[in-house]
């Protein structure tokens, strides 16, 4: 199967910050990448590159077998953008927005304003679409700009976190979208804070931080990657806390997560009931009451935190996870 | 993509800009109405006091005729910061970065964006020729010389338009421009004959003056719509003020040339923050 985009070696720097550090991606034709990366991990400079916004310092890029950075139009008659912020003409209403990127596509004056009708009823804006985008909500602007990305039909997409700022409903309808486009053969990117966006959307997901690709995989190999179980406890007494950890350090194959805020720890475990038996024992011993205890599968989450040592949404330092912040990445 | 795709997506785009100054009316009541101000200003307030300079036993209704061609020439180079800010306002808002990944011809945006407010100038231009008439002012070389001086002010805000294109493509945010544009062009607009005659300007702002290109575009409007005669009044006018025709065409080829190419260099590289 031939590759939709190919990224290798992508550095990109700012004075001292190195956005990109020699970034690898790949998209094969037809499939669902999922880039994951907390804040400042460089996901969007990735995406500018890759739809010919900027230069890359070193590296090279290939969309649709065409390159990046010598063939910039050639790139860009086959891909469809939709940036992190919704690039939305606010004095245009919603019509004339998609019919002007119809036109700017070369569709032709008709077939512009057949496609700007009909996304404007696919995307729950025709009630909306003779009003100017100025008057339009978040979400709605997000739509419209989506909408925006979708008016040439194009082969290639990509999309920077085009659900931030969404509410549930409209999720899940853009989230039916996109697996209707991906059934119709087009091949996408997606950068997303939310795990579960990965997890239900993507075929691949890549996780970078600093620049960098730190693990890569399908939802279900990532999940394994960072062990299989993990037996998650509340204790009653937060002073407690501490104690419990070192009681349930020896049951762990990898590093336990301690989050004070909800009195909790994350053991990943491998031997299932019998080490929540173990435990429960463990703590029993010493009388440290818990309120809640349960053995689950690992979430994006999990990865999220283990690989990065913070949160996705987390936007400063790690703050959890102290000690899956010392652990090297993947196993 | 035909020969006419760079010119067809400059229509879209000049269309698209077209429209916010419908739906924004403020921004076109704001450029017509200070000048018009400045003509009441100018013709009733100070023009007894100025005026007697204008020509020798000058008067009021003189000095309104002198003014009108600089009001025009302030008001058309003014209007070239629309260009400067609508497009920082528009990287800004990342619809450069939208246009920037369309298959569109990459010169359109910054073309469309001047043309669009050469439009605007005539308009602008326009409405303050019937506020010069309704205060006194009259055509009086003809139709065909009276067209040729509207289209010399035009073609030379046009060519200021391209470098306020390129300062908007520099600068973070379109107050800036507009900032910018007050320091900068405000002066070098008085600095000129724009409001009064040359001879009443001291030795080194006069030196100035008479080489500046919004004094020659004045002059040469005033000459063309025989409100003056020609060289200023001046014992000794300089090269530009005796051929301000071809000076100001000059000046205007020379900043299209300069201009043209590092805007358009600009914007392959432009992208939001
Ligand atoms: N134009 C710029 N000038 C200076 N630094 C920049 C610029 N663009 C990006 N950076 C820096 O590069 C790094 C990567 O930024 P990028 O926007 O790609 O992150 P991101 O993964 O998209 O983050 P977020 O989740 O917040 O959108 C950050 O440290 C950012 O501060
Ligand atoms: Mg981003």
């Amino acid at each position: 199967m031939a590759d939709a985009v190919v990224a290798e070696g992508l550095v990109k720097t700012y004075g001292e910050v190195r956005a990109l550090d020699g970034l690898d991606l790949r998209v094969p034709e037809g499939t669902v990448l999922a880039v994951l990366g907390p804040n400042g991990a460089g996901k969007t400079t990735a995406v500018k590159i890759l739809t010919t916004l900027i230069r890359p310092d070193s590296g090279t890029a290939s969309v649709a077998g065409v390159d990046v950075i010598a063939s910039p139009r050639a790139v860009r008659r086959t891909i469809g953008v939709s940036g992190q912020y919704a690039a939305v003409d606010e004095y245009l209403t919603g019509y004339e927005n998609l019919d002007m990127v119809g036109r700017l596509y070369h569709l032709g004056a008709k077939q512009a304003r057949q496609r700007a009708r009909d996304l404007l009823e696919q995307f729950d804006l025709a009630d909306a679409a003779n009003r100017m985008a100025k008057t339009y909500s978040g979400g709605m602007r997000r739509r419209l700009d989506l909408a925006g990305a979708l008016v040439a039909h194009p082969p290639v997409l990509f999309l920077d976190e085009p659900t931030t700022g969404l509410d549930p409903r409209s999720r899940t309808g853009m989230w039916q979208v996109i697996r209707d486009l991906v059934a119709d053969g087009t091949s996408l990117l997606l950068t997303t804070q939310y795990l579960e966006e990965a997890d239900r959307l993507a075929d691949n997901i890549v996780v970078i931080d600093h620049g960098r690709l730190i693990a890569e995989g399908t939802a279900d190999q990532l999940k394994s990657q960072v062990g299989g179980e993990r037996l998650e406890i509340t204790v009653s007494d937060g002073t407690q806390l501490r104690r419990a950890e070192e009681l349930l350090t020896p049951l762990a194959v990898g590093a336990v997560v301690r989050e004070d805020d909800r009195r909790g720890l994350l053991v990943p475990v491998d031997g299932g009931a019998s080490q929540l038996a173990d435990a429960l024992r463990r703590l029993d011993a010493e009388s440290i009451a818990v309120d809640d205890v349960g053995l689950r599968r690992p979430t994006l989450d999990d990865v999220f935190l283990t690989l990065t040592g913070h949160a996705a949404e987390d936007k400063d330092a790690p703050t959890t996870g102290h000690a899956a912040a010392k652990q090297e990445s993947a196993p | 993509m035909s020969l006419f795709t760079p010119l067809a997506d400059s229509l879209v785009v000049a269309r698209r800009n077209l429209i916010k100054v419908k739906r924004v009316p403020d921004l076109l009541v704001f450029t017509t109405l200070s000048p018009i101000m400045f003509v009441l200003l100018f013709a009733f307030v100070f023009g007894g006091a100025i005026g007697g300079s204008v020509t020798p036993g000058g008067n009021a209704s003189a000095y309104r005729e002198f003014l009108i061609a600089g009001i025009f020439a302030q008001t058309v180079v003014f209007g070239s910061t629309i260009t400067g800010a609508g497009i920082a306002e528009d990287v800004q808002k990342g619809i450069v970065d939208r246009f920037r990944t369309l298959p569109m011809s990459p010169s359109a945006v910054l073309a469309g964006r001047t043309l669009s407010d050469v439009m605007n100038n005539v308009i602008v231009l326009v409405v303050m020729s019937v506020t010069g008439l309704i205060v006194g002012w009259r055509i009086r070389e003809g139709f065909l010389h009276a067209v040729l001086g509207y289209l010399l002010l035009l073609v030379f805000a046009y060519a200021i338009s391209w470098i306020m294109a390129w300062i908007g493509l520099i600068v973070p945010s379109p107050e800036v421009v507009n900032n910018a544009s007050f320091v900068v062009i405000f002066p070098m607009t008085f600095i000129a004959n724009t409001f009064v005659p040359l001879t009443s300007l001291p030795g080194p702002l006069r030196f100035v003056a008479e080489w500046n290109p919004i004094s020659t575009v004045t002059q040469a409007a005033r000459e063309l719509f025989g409100n003056i005669p020609a060289g200023g009044g001046l014992q000794t006018p300089s090269w530009a003020l005796q051929n301000p025709e071809l000076y100001t065409l000059l000046w205007s080829a020379v900043i299209l040339a300069i201009f043209i190419p590092l805007a358009n260099a600009q914007y392959k590289r432009s992208t939001s923050r």
